[in-house]
């Protein structure tokens, strides 16, 4: 959070000396917030104010780190309420619920298994919450040891005590673990985490985390997760809005930390559709005992979808991607160089099993029918991407002939005139390729 | 040091717009269904009022299921061959608005006539006491010859009929006005189109506070994050006190789930996703709640399980009024 002139004069010593070589200290706070000047310049400047100056220019919401390595989960630093006024930076965690009285070895394929490609991105399950079901801290500690080097991903340890947290915490601290000692964090966890540095979980309604993080950050604890405990989802809904507005609209530290939430309902559609609420507004974790796809996915989806960037198209490169192989007499299908466009065709064509190219064009990361209001996929576009390609060269004489998407049916003939070639029409959606590949495209070429 | 209260008092609020008439307001609706009235973003009940939950609509259709996704067309299917019957049973299924989409209408779908379009509107209202919305056939010269008649025939009802979009609003808007129907206001995605819209609207005589506006769709993991954006900017705009946002917003979900694989792939094709039959009803919902939480107040939607789901979700989140 930057700082305004106005907060760095208050930190100088207000006498106009000149010293600094700007004649008032006015000015030359001026020129620091504008980063013309360091504040050291001024040589009467105390400690205290550059100290206050240095944690003043910390972002509002702290960076939380959990597990190590390259699956380490970095989540907080979030600078905005809405995605549009920025974007939203660090991924939320998705976690499973896992006892360790569990049969871990299946516990850890399901993780494993809840891990899908989209748009060209790995969405998965990145985090396990372990819970302490069997009291015993020994067996929590054997039980997040594995998870940690079979599956490298961060562990959230929960138990009802610090002391059943304390081997775990205290052998496996290079693996940073999340302590969540529910309805803590207790003195005894506090030291735990502070001694261990380890982060770990503020429980409670507002004035409860409030004071308990500063209580935490006083003996020494870096790094917090705030959660608001059992509540229902409107509740939740609205400390997750809250705890975001304090930080970020007044800078109030104290709540400047990212939030985990269970998502409570027993049903499992619901606790699924709860997911997705708390991955749309402000979580930091989301921890779900649902471990069926058909109910995560909907939440992995969730959160890839909020997290992209808005200022940036998602758009993959202009070029001819080859699939299974093609050769001279293989299809050549045009779309556009949107992400979402060209992995549903990347899919329908892989999955016909029939060799082809798809030759994508950069219309800046539109979609089909967008592209081709704003005149970016064309008859002279896509004439154009087809001779810089070159792609005619690999194809033989009778199978130049690009199949354009049925949507844009209209500037088939068009295009047949810029290309002298025939122009094939090909189905409106995507999920019509396959049938049309396999059945119509060889008539076509007889 | 309290916490600080980060209350927000915004200056605009979304209107509130009833959709049917009950016979003692002229029409023949068991009941009336308003949404709207917002006086904040969704759900923060600790700063604002939320007098109307969202409501859910099932979808008619007049060209029937056969082109729907299997788990849809399972709770359909065996009713799709008749209006009254579909439209009767939407209300057993818990929907509050009946969508009755003109699909018949368009020239390839067997291009049926503004006289039949208006039975089948006569019809709907006759098999079912909820209020209706009429959806056309998004194609402008058919739109333009159905609508019309469409609105006499419902005339009364003060139902929602759409869509009315910039190149081709006239014959709608004064239908609605001559029959005393809400309109839904088409614009893909644009706020600043929603507001030239609105405007135009507004010049032939439609009262802005009679306007639903339908900012497109796309379904969850399929275009929908676009639309959330939009309709959040929207929101934000509209209780920032601008009188050309304020209207409450319909999405037309249900036909973009039949879009997206992960939703409507067979089990022997997908696996990995789990189980279809319940995949498919889950992403319709979750579609939903999505647009929920960035401002959306109806949603029309064809899985009847979907409708139930999502419906239940709202129970949970929506403050009490």
């Amino acid at each position: 959070m930057a700082l305004t002139g106005l907060d760095i004069y208050k930190l100088l010593p207000r006498t106009n000396c000149g010293d600094c070589g700007v004649p008032t200290c006015l000015a030359f706070a001026m020129k620091v917030a504008a980063k013309q000047a360091a504040l050291d310049e001024c040589p009467h400047v105390s400690e205290e104010s550059q100290e206050a100056a240095g944690a003043a220019s910390q972002p509002p919401q702290k960076l939380v780190t959990i597990g190590s390595g390259d699956r380490a989960l970095k989540i907080g630093n979030e600078t905005v309420m809405f995605r549009h006024d920025e974007r939203f930076h660090h991924p939320c965690g998705i976690a499973l619920l896992v006892n360790d009285t569990d049969d871990l070895d299946a516990r850890m394929e399901t993780v494993r298994s809840l891990s899908f490609e989209r748009i060209g991105q790995i969405i998965d399950v990145d985090t396990v919450a372990l819970n302490c079901a069997s009291g015993d801290g020994e067996k929590l500690q054997e039980a997040a040891g594995r998870i940690q080097t079979e599956l490298s991903l961060p562990v959230v340890l929960i138990a009802d005590s610090a002391d059943k947290l304390r081997p775990a915490a205290e052998g496996l601290s290079d693996g940073r673990p999340l302590l969540w000692e529910r309805g803590g964090p207790s003195d005894a966890l506090v030291e735990l985490a502070a001694s261990a540095k380890l982060p770990v979980v503020v429980e409670g309604d507002l004035e409860k985390c409030d004071a308990d993080t500063q209580k935490a950050k006083g003996a020494g604890v870096e790094e917090m997760v705030l959660c608001p405990g059992e509540v229902s989802p409107l509740e939740t809904l609205q400390f997750l809005t809250v705890t975001r507005r304090a930080t970020l609209r007044r800078t109030y530290r104290p709540l400047g930390y990212p939030v985990l939430v269970r998502a409570w309902a027993q049903d499992p559609v619901q606790q699924s559709l709860e997911g997705c609420h708390y991955v749309d507004k402000y979580a930091g974790i989301v921890v779900l005992e649902v471990d069926s796809p058909e109910y995560v996915l909907p939440v992995l989806v969730t959160r890839q979808g909020i997290y992209i960037d808005p200022q940036v198209p998602v758009q993959v490169e202009a070029k001819v991607h080859e699939i299974n192989n093609p050769t001279e007499t293989s299809p050549l299908i045009v779309t556009t160089n949107f992400s979402l466009t060209y992995y549903s065709v990347l899919g329908e064509v892989e999955a016909s099993r029939v060799p082809a190219r798809i030759l994508t064009v950069d219309t800046k990361g539109t979609s089909v029918l967008t592209a081709w209001a704003a005149d970016e996929f064309g008859p002279e576009q896509i004439k154009d991407a087809i001779e810089k390609s070159g792609v005619f060269d690999q194809l033989g004489e009778g199978y130049r002939k690009p199949i354009i998407p049925g949507l844009v049916a209209v500037i088939s003939g068009e295009l047949r005139e810029e290309l002298e070639q025939e122009v094939i029409v090909g189905p409106k959606e995507a999920s019509g390729l396959g049938r049309f590949l396999n059945n119509e495209w060889p008539k076509l070429v007889g | 040091m309290p916490v600080p209260d980060v209350k927000e008092k915004f200056s605009g609020v979304v209107h509130a717009v009833t959709i049917g008439a009950t016979s003692e307001q002229g029409g023949s609706r068991t009941r009336t269904v308003t949404i709207g009235g917002e006086t904040g973003l969704p759900m923060l009940s600790f700063e604002a009022e939320y007098p109307h939950r969202p409501a859910f609509a099932l979808e008619v259709n007049t060209a029937g299921a056969d082109d729907w996704h299997s788990q849809a067309r399972k709770h359909v299917g065996e009713v799709a061959a008749d209006l009254e019957k579909w439209a009767a049973r939407c209300e057993e299924w818990g929907a509050d608005l009946v969508c009755l989409h003109l699909d018949a209408a368009h020239p390839d779908l067997g291009g049926r006539s503004p006289e039949e379009c208006a039975d089948d509107v006569k019809r709907v209202l006759g098999a079912t006491g909820l209020p209706l919305i009429v959806w056309g056939a998004d194609v402008d010269e058919v739109d333009n010859n159905v609508l019309p008649k469409c609105t006499q025939a419902a005339a009364g009802e003060n139902c929602l009929f759409g869509t009315a979009k910039e190149a081709n609003y006239r014959t709608l808007a004064a239908s609605c006005l001559a029959d005393s129907h809400k309109i839904i206001a088409e614009a893909p995605s644009d706020i600043n189109l929603s507001k030239q819209l609105h405007i135009l609207l507004g010049d032939v005589g439609v009262n802005v506070q009679n306007i639903v506006m339908h900012p497109t769709c796309g379904a969850l993991g399929f275009g929908m994050v676009y639309i959330y954006t939009t309709i959040e900017r929207g929101r934000i705009a509209a209780l920032g006190g601008d009188v050309l946002m304020q209207q409450p917003v319909v999405v037309n979900m249900g036909k973009e789930i039949g879009r997206v694989k992960e939703a409507t792939s067979p089990d022997e094709d997908a696996p990995q996703w789990g189980k279809l039959d319940v995949r498919a009803p889950l992403w319709e919902a979750a579609t939903a709640v999505g647009y929920m939480e960035a401002g959306a107040e109806l949603f029309i939607m064809r899985n009847p399980e979907a409708l139930q789901q999502a419906k239940t979700a709202v129970e949970a989140l929506w403050p009490k009024a």
